[in-house]
């Protein structure tokens, strides 16, 4: 016994009693509430944090974003219809219009360029004119976008022409700043092509004239403006609608509609269902049943149909927006999702250990409620509220897309998409941003309530 | 099993019955009425038609007219279509919007279950990064943007070819389907990945598959025969919303397509306050996803004997 080392190490030292300060546990780091706990989670989840960013900056851009840019989004510019950004907004400055009178017979033969311009063509004005044809007892002006290639593609026919008398037009339909192919066409007698036709290809160029520079209050010295001079007109950065409104305000009033409908639905409907689902949950028995058997039945009803029945039935008066009915439906119809997950919630944590212990120790139901059922369904409930954001954008953006949600002129992203589907193929800008948009904005919620349901509920971690 | 199906059963006649009422309620309380417009201009035709189609009746009686006339099949006549009973629309349209369904639910279906069990063999290595960053786009991408993107970047890949890739739009052939059932099924293809992955991954790391591997059989075979098997069950309980999300979004993937599905008679009705088409379409297009959701849940719980038990 003797041998053992341990036992000749020993010193009557060691059998002294300790300090209390030396026993007591040591922390390695601070204690950290639920929430903070949490909130750590969060951050060091990369994505969670950028969505979260990306969520700040669309607060900033439909908030701080009009105080800004202050341009109304009803406003038209008819200078600049579909304009895509980027686009050239140089205008030269010219004087008001003056009609043509056109060219005499004899001053219209020119040598052997069949159909010429005269002048500069303009957004103001295109002047043709033409030398006879030997087959024509007639004349059709044409013009395309594109260049012509045979007979039967001149493009919209502008006028015609019953003799050979005129040998001039001038143009002045809808005038952009782009190429236009212009053709005349031989008629016969009984006004059909001969197969005779001429083309000429005209670069049209913007213009303005001194009053509408000082209407639109385009120059600061409008007076000095002379001809040929160049302004510049108002700036779009996202470019304009078909309606020459600008995208990039129309797009913040879009993101004002949005996020109105996707934070105050959600809230309203949450609370709503929490209150439900809590009562059914805390009052139990008959009653319990007879209240979810109700919820039951509004989840049962197709939503989106749903919704589309509430628009038809409320209906959009003049003047209102639509909104409002629209966030009635969306509460009304999305509460029991909310109500079953809290009241399932109630039941799970009533049985637990935790609260039969402290029933056992005499809290009261106050005490439990406050201390307990709440702070642990608080995770739950405020994942359930970022999922139902992006679900509420949606819901709108679905409906003012089929014509049933906001009703114009008040801008909206799913409206912007349908109107930009129809000028898809000429100016794509007009769909792609309100269409970007609701993506990202769809996104960024979904993925900070992955980043949410992660940090909060231990339980309903998804398996990454 | 029996006693659950009958009460799943007498719950959707009743949801039915429910949304049958609420759509006559709703449509009775729609400003104006069915013969406000251009076609009764006389007060004794008027009154002839009121007599002729019940109007003059109380609503009540109207109402029992209505859910007589609904239990016969019979939605009643389009107020903006010359000649045409709801009946007729939905018997004619119906069959196109149910064939891009089923294409649409296949497509999410199968590209899901294979995605989502990729993603789950290549647990965080590239493959299962890039499913999954373009998940999270098809979740949050709505299937209109997605529809009107697509038909954007096809007309110009056409006209950088030079020849047609596929129909922009329109309905007749398997081409015109592929690209708007792939549009339609992909939110639903995403959601399921997602579902498919998780369930993979909770199968891959149960005992019976430890039992399985011990007793040496071949990966493809516990591949084939238990996790994927055991692994698909959730993703059958969401093919219910699935359904319902593919229907709803059909609306708009029909709109954009031209395709002539009952979903874009529909949004037309809607857009003309056509009430009777709206009526008609509204109670069928219930019943059908009241249903179908009932009949997903009861298949199952066949496939599913935990279910059952319940």
């Amino acid at each position: 016994m003797e041998n053992n080392p341990i036992i000749r190490r020993l010193r009557p030292a060691d059998f002294e009693p300790l300090s209390a300060q030396a026993s007591a546990p040591m922390l390695v780091r601070p204690s950290r509430s639920y929430w903070q706990d949490a909130w750590g989670r969060l951050k060091s989840n990369k994505r969670a944090l950028v969505s979260l960013y990306l969520i700040i900056g669309l607060l900033l851009f439909t908030f701080v974003g009009p105080l800004v840019w202050r341009v109304d989004p009803a406003l038209q510019d008819i200078d600049q219809i579909s304009i895509a950004p980027g686009a050239d907004r140089s205008a030269i400055v010219v004087d008001p219009f003056v009609a043509w009178d056109g060219v005499s017979i004899d001053e219209g033969y020119q040598g052997d360029s069949g159909l010429s311009l005269t002048g500069n063509p303009t957004t103001q004005s295109v002047k043709l004119r033409w030398n006879a044809m030997p087959s024509a007892s007639g004349y059709r002006v044409y013009r395309n976008n594109y260049p012509t290639q045979n007979l039967a593609a001149l493009g919209l026919p502008l006028l015609q022409i019953n003799n050979t008398r005129q040998m001039f037009y001038e143009d002045r339909l809808d005038l952009r700043p782009q190429t236009y192919y212009y053709s005349i066409a031989a008629l016969n007698e009984s006004g059909q092509l001969t197969g005779e036709y001429e083309s000429v290809e005209a670069d049209v160029v913007r213009v303005i004239t001194v009053n509408e520079v000082r209407a639109r209050n385009l120059s600061d010295n409008p007076d000095a403006l002379q001809q040929g001079d160049q302004v510049r007109l108002s700036f779009h950065p996202l470019g304009t609608d078909y309606l020459g409104r600008d995208m990039l305000s129309r797009l913040m009033a879009g993101a004002r509609v949005s996020l109105f409908i996707g934070l105050l639905a959600p809230l309203f409907f949450v609370a709503a269902g929490v209150l439900y689902g809590a009562t059914s949950g805390f009052v139990g028995g008959r009653v319990d049943a007879l209240m979810m058997r109700f919820a039951d039945f509004v989840v049962a009803l197709p939503f989106l149909l749903f919704m589309i029945l509430f628009q038809v039935v409320f209906g959009i008066g003049p003047g209102e927006s639509g909104i409002v009915p629209m966030l009635i439906a969306l509460i009304i119809l999305s509460w029991p999702a909310t109500a079953r997950l809290v009241r399932g919630q109630i039941l799970q944590i009533r049985e637990e250990a935790y609260v039969s212990a402290a029933r056992l120790l005499g809290a009261s139901q106050n005490y439990l409620i406050l201390r307990h059922m709440i702070p642990n369904t608080l995770g739950v409930i405020l994942v359930t509220l970022t999922f139902a954001v992006p679900a509420a954008i949606f819901t709108e953006a679905f409906l003012s897309f089929i014509g049933m949600g906001v009703a114009p002129p008040t801008a909206s992203w799913g409206s912007m998409c349908n109107e930009g589907l129809k000028t898809m193929l000429t100016h794509p800008h007009e769909l792609i941003f309100p269409a970007a948009m609701i993506s990202i904005t769809v996104l960024a919620f979904n993925l900070l309530g992955d980043g949410l349901r992660d940090a909060l509920d231990a339980k309903m971690r998804s398996t990454e | 099993m029996f006693w659950y199906t009958i009460k799943r059963l007498l719950q959707g006649v009743l949801t039915v019955w429910f949304i049958a009422t609420a759509t006559f309620i709703g449509m009775h309380n729609v400003p104006g009425d069915p013969l406000s417009g251009e076609r009764a201009t006389n007060a004794t035709i008027r009154a002839n038609l009121e007599a002729r189609y019940g109007l003059d009746r109380p609503v009540t009686e109207q109402y029992f007219i209505y859910m007589g006339n609904m239990l016969r099949g019979d939605f009643g006549i389009s107020y903006t279509q010359q000649n045409r009973e709801v009946n007729d629309i939905i018997r004619e349209h119906f069959p196109v919007s149910a064939t891009l369904g089923i294409l649409a639910v296949l497509f999410a279906a199968l590209g899901g279950i294979l995605f989502g069990a990729l993603t789950a063999l290549f647990r965080n290595r590239l493959p299962d990064y890039i499913i999954m960053f373009l998940v999270i786009f098809g979740i949050s991408v709505p299937s209109f943007v997605l529809a009107a993107l697509s038909q954007l970047s096809l007309v110009n890949m056409n006209s950088a070819l030079g020849f047609s890739l596929l129909p922009v739009a329109g309905w007749g052939t398997v081409s015109h389907m592929l690209l708007p059932a792939l549009v339609l099924g992909l939110g639903t293809m995403a959601y399921m990945t997602r579902l498919m992955r998780s369930s993979m991954l909770e199968v891959m790391s149960s005992d019976y598959i430890r039992t399985a591997k011990a007793k040496g059989l071949s990966p493809t075979r516990i591949f084939s025969r238990h996790q994927l098997r055991n692994a698909v069950l959730p993703v059958i309980t969401v093919l219910g919303p699935a359904i319902a999300a593919i229907t709803t979004g059909g609306f708009v993937v029909e709109l954009v397509f031209a395709i002539p599905g009952l979903g874009r008679y529909f949004v037309q009705a809607v857009q003309q306050l056509d009430y009777t088409v709206i009526m008609g379409t509204t109670v069928f297009y219930g019943a059908f996803l009241v249903f179908m959701v009932i009949l997903v849940d009861l298949v199952y719980g066949w496939i599913d004997p935990r279910v059952r038990l319940q």
